[in-house]
């Protein structure tokens, strides 16, 4: 991280203001919405056949149900520069949440230097002060949880929180897929819901933490493209809070669809429209409820459009979403065999994981593809029935 | 020669007419057109003449002249060097000396200061980001002003039932701005009122109330509620689409209007609801608002007359603590404010105001959208940029750095013919513009004037779809308040600083 600012010291007072960082990339998804899981091989292989979609500067997984004994703590995944910033990481830690256990993130030798990752599985507790407590309020477990990851993020040099879910887990750094599936021994995990990324960035100096999944609790955001409103769009994040560090367009996504649909409520099909909302013309033509509904959600939601091409895979924990921007200039397909559904940058990734899918399509711009878990796969999975999002 | 100068009151003018006499039919066009009497026909010679101390250098014997006769240039003087005392100084001086008043100007400020605009660079696409061609793809630039509440509510039913508030409905982020029935002439009123229907966007009645044949704009029209409070009436606020109070002007913050009594004709007086002949004098504040929370009893109370049916702005002009005084304008329930740049025009103004009181309107719009963003209230409040926009690259680098909309005025006069002589407080406007004489504003033809409008907005709108087009971005939303699509050459930290922009090549 540290390494990456050089340079920028000398515009470091000049406030929101970032540069940001541009890529193209390489997406694959996999959901089983029975709840059955999968291993991480498939998901390997499916995102390795788009070896050239990325340039070795970075690749990432991310796995929902893979902690299912710890499935009711926030699982922590924080990557680390240096003991030291293990120990300031740790006493924030300590400070705030009750750890149930901690341990380092399995991993293979890769033969060249990097930082160390450790997971946690917390659960927010009560503070000492009041003071302490109005910031960090017990009872809003999501926004406490929210809070000290920022905090993390911003305050300790060299400790970056790469996931904050439950019940998953978020695997990423620089190098080909390939390299960071065996540094994490992603064969080994099983998941119901997988997401994959191989990153062809142009202009980025190597930080372990700008690969993508970005992740905010339960939300993890794949992407290809470059977002034209990231300024738009930051700005307007950064009244409600939320402060960019990790340097790059996908960042925004993630935080939006914190603010949106969980502090908003908005359901995803929303959400869905916020990023990529139909054009004017097509909202004069719509029936008048419809017609109104879209122009306030386009008044108040203008800021949160995402512009510019972009495919994202979203997942979270109730299921996956699939979405383009609204002249669908990046790629994304959609297969779909029994109760398994699949998503990536090329039709040639789906076919080489599930050779004869029901179906294969190519979801219209703007069109979000939204898939959902069964209801009694979520109750198995997580206990309780879905708050639907 | 006829005339000899009168050496009592001699200043030398700014311009000499130069008319080549050999080119010269004697048609005397110029000396029926010039309103300031500078060309002038002698029969005994059989020749035109010219008074250069009269010349404003307006240009209009130059486009009217059949053969291209005549040239009008500079006046050099050559006074001895002095680094203090400039030549503008002197004859400021002997101005004041000898006519014992305040000279008064129009226009914005004409003196050197930094244009912030040029320093100002945009970006494009490259590889990484396709560049979206206008033509091809949609490009939205519909815009809405007013107030938006920061979150929809959907609960139980399919549709929200979130209300949002009174919005101005724009197809074009550009309006035109104030300038009242008085100031200008009917003519231009109705000319900008066609082009308003036509772009679908708005004009601004300005303080001078609405001329009853101007009525039927109202669904295009701002009507203004300023100090003097002239022609404003029940009918008047309930016909527009929006109500703006006019706290102060960037050309003359701080200072009220005054239109002259010759000007104030019969239907000028019936307009604007005061006696024929009296001076029309807007004073400096509005006596029923020496605080913030008058403010808000006024918007409020036009809230009411009008039935919380239309947005309210609140134009102020722009000058050094602007971006707390906006946020004090947000939170007074204003729906949008207007910030006024100190190179905005005007019909009239002190000298010393215009041009040195008051700050540029790019450093104001920067530190006001960052300021209510700080606040976290740049919801609640639409911006509109205004004072001295000259094109549509000043429009899109004012919405990039936080603008809603922009408002043109001396931009829209000068595509229906002014040529910014600066003289408009003077009622003789040689164009036709800034006049109430029957025999000089019939020179703008409003069918023609309302064609040249609406040429000017099409092509700055597909301009601007063109820029937009080249960052890769499709809708004017992704553009607000976007400062990475803008980088700064020549500029200092500090001025980076406040405009909230990265130096080129960062």
């Amino acid at each position: 991280m540290e390494v990456f600012r050089q340079g920028y010291e000398e515009f470091a007072h000049i406030p929101s203001v970032e540069v940001k960082d541009i890529s193209g990339c390489g997406l694959a998804g996999i959901i089983n919405t029975d709840g059955s899981l999968v291993g991480g091989a498939k998901i390997a292989d499916a995102i390795q056949i788009m070896h050239d979609r990325g340039n070795g500067l970075g690749a990432g997984f991310a796995a929902y149900g893979i902690y299912p004994e710890f499935k009711d703590f926030y699982a922590l995944h924080l990557m680390y520069d240096d003991e030291k910033a293990r120990e300031e990481t740790e006493e924030i830690l300590e400070k705030r949440v009750t750890i149930e256990q901690r341990g380092g993130i399995p991993t293979r030798h890769i033969g060249r230097k990097r930082p160390f990752f450790f997971v946690y599985f917390v659960k927010p507790r009560a503070q000492k002060s009041i003071v302490e407590a109005e910031e960090y309020g017990e009872e809003k477990k999501d926004e406490f949880i929210v809070r000290m990851c920022m905090k993390i993020n911003r305050g300790v040099k060299g400790s970056f929180v790469i996931s904050s879910g439950k019940n998953m887990g978020v695997f990423k750094g620089i190098g080909f897929p390939e390299e960071i599936a065996n540094l994490f021994r992603i064969d080994e995990y099983e998941a119901f819901c997988w997401t994959a990324h191989n990153r062809f960035p142009t202009n980025t100096p190597g930080w372990w933490g700008g690969a993508h999944p970005f992740c905010l609790l339960d939300w993890t955001v794949v992407h290809n493209g470059e977002i034209s409103s990231y300024g738009t769009n930051k700005r307007y994040l950064e009244m409600y809070g939320y402060r960019c560090t990790q340097l790059t367009d996908t960042e925004v996504i993630a935080y939006l669809l914190d603010l949106l649909a969980r502090r908003h409520k908005l359901p995803l099909e929303m959400v869905a429209a916020c990023f990529a909302p139909p054009l004017w013309e097509e909202i004069e033509n719509m029936d008048e409820d419809k017609k109104q509904f879209y122009q306030k959600l386009r008044m108040i939601y203008g800021s949160c459009m995402l512009n510019g091409p972009f495919s994202i895979l979203v997942g979270f924990k109730g299921g996956l979403v699939g979405l383009n921007d609204r002249i669908k200039l990046r790629p994304l397909m959609v297969g779909k065999k029994e109760k398994t559904w699949y998503m990536a940058s090329e039709e040639a990734a789906v076919k080489h994981i599930c050779p004869n899918p029901d179906k294969i399509w190519a979801p219209k711009a703007g069109e979000p593809v939204i898939v959902r878990l069964e209801k009694d796969a979520y109750r198995e999975l997580y206990g309780k029935s879905e708050e639907r999002i | 020669m006829k005339w000899m100068k009168n050496l009592k009151t001699y200043i030398p003018g700014d311009f000499v007419v130069v008319r080549d006499d050999n080119k010269c039919i004697r048609c005397k066009a110029c000396v029926e057109q010039c309103s300031f009497e500078a060309n002038f026909y002698d029969d005994e010679e059989d020749r035109v003449w010219s008074w250069d101390g009269h010349c404003v250098g307006c240009q209009r014997c130059v486009y009217i002249c059949p053969t291209d006769a005549i040239r009008v240039e500079p006046r050099e003087e050559i006074y001895r060097h002095h680094e203090n005392w400039k030549i503008y100084h002197i004859k400021g001086i002997e101005k004041r000396a000898n006519f014992g008043g305040a000279p008064i100007v129009s226009m914005g400020t004409d003196k050197e200061y930094p244009i912030y605009w040029d320093h100002i660079l945009l970006n494009a696409s490259q590889v990484t980001n396709p560049a979206i061609d206008p033509l091809r793809e949609p490009m939205e630039l519909k815009t809405f002003i007013g107030r938006k509440p920061s979150v929809l509510e959907i609960k139980k039913s399919k549709y929200s039932k979130t209300k949002i508030p009174p919005q101005l409905e724009l197809e074009i982020p550009i309006m035109f701005s104030a300038m009242s029935y008085g100031a200008v002439s009917k003519n231009v009123i109705e000319a900008l009122g066609r082009a308003s229907e036509a772009m679908a966007t708005c004009f601004n009645s300005g303080e001078g109330g609405l001329y009853k044949e101007h009525y039927k704009f109202g669904n295009r029209l701002i009507v203004q509620v300023a100090s003097g409070r002239f022609g404003v009436h029940k009918d008047y606020l309930n016909i527009a689409s929006a109500i703006e109070i006019k706290i102060g002007q960037g050309a003359k913050p701080g200072i009220g209007g005054h239109l002259p009594g010759e000007k104030v004709s019969k239907e000028i007086s019936e307009t604007r609801m005061m006696p024929r002949g009296a001076d029309a004098i807007s004073p400096a504040p509005h006596h029923d608002i020496y605080s913030i929370e008058d403010l808000r009893q006024l918007i409020y109370a036009l809230k009411e007359a009008t039935r919380y049916r239309k947005p309210v702005i609140v134009k102020i002009a722009a000058v050094h603590n602007v971006a707390a005084i906006a946020s004090g304008i947000a939170r007074a329930g204003a729906d949008a404010i207007c910030i006024d740049g100190f190179k905005g025009g005007t019909g009239a103004s002190p000298q010393v105001i215009r041009d040195c009181v008051g700050i540029p309107l790019e450093l104001a719009l920067a530190s006001v959208d960052t300021r209510l963003r700080e606040e976290g209230i740049r919801n609640e409040v639409s911006l509109i940029a205004s004072g001295g926009t000259r094109c549509s690259t000043d429009v899109i680098k004012a919405i990039a750095l936080g603008a809603d909309a922009v408002y043109i005025g001396t931009a829209a006069l000068v595509a229906i013919g002014c040529h910014l002589c600066q003289q408009c407080q003077r009622g003789n406007c040689a164009w036709g513009i800034a006049t109430q004489d029957p025999f000089l504003s019939k020179r703008v033809n409003p069918d023609i004037a309302a064609e040249k409008l609406i040429n000017l907005l099409k092509v700055w709108s597909l301009e601007i779809k063109e820029m937009m087009g080249a960052m890769g971005i499709n809708s004017i939303e992704s553009l607000r308040g976007n400062r990475l699509a803008l980088r700064g050459v020549g500029l200092t930290d500090t001025d980076l600083n406040i405009l909230g922009i990265l130096p080129a090549g960062a």
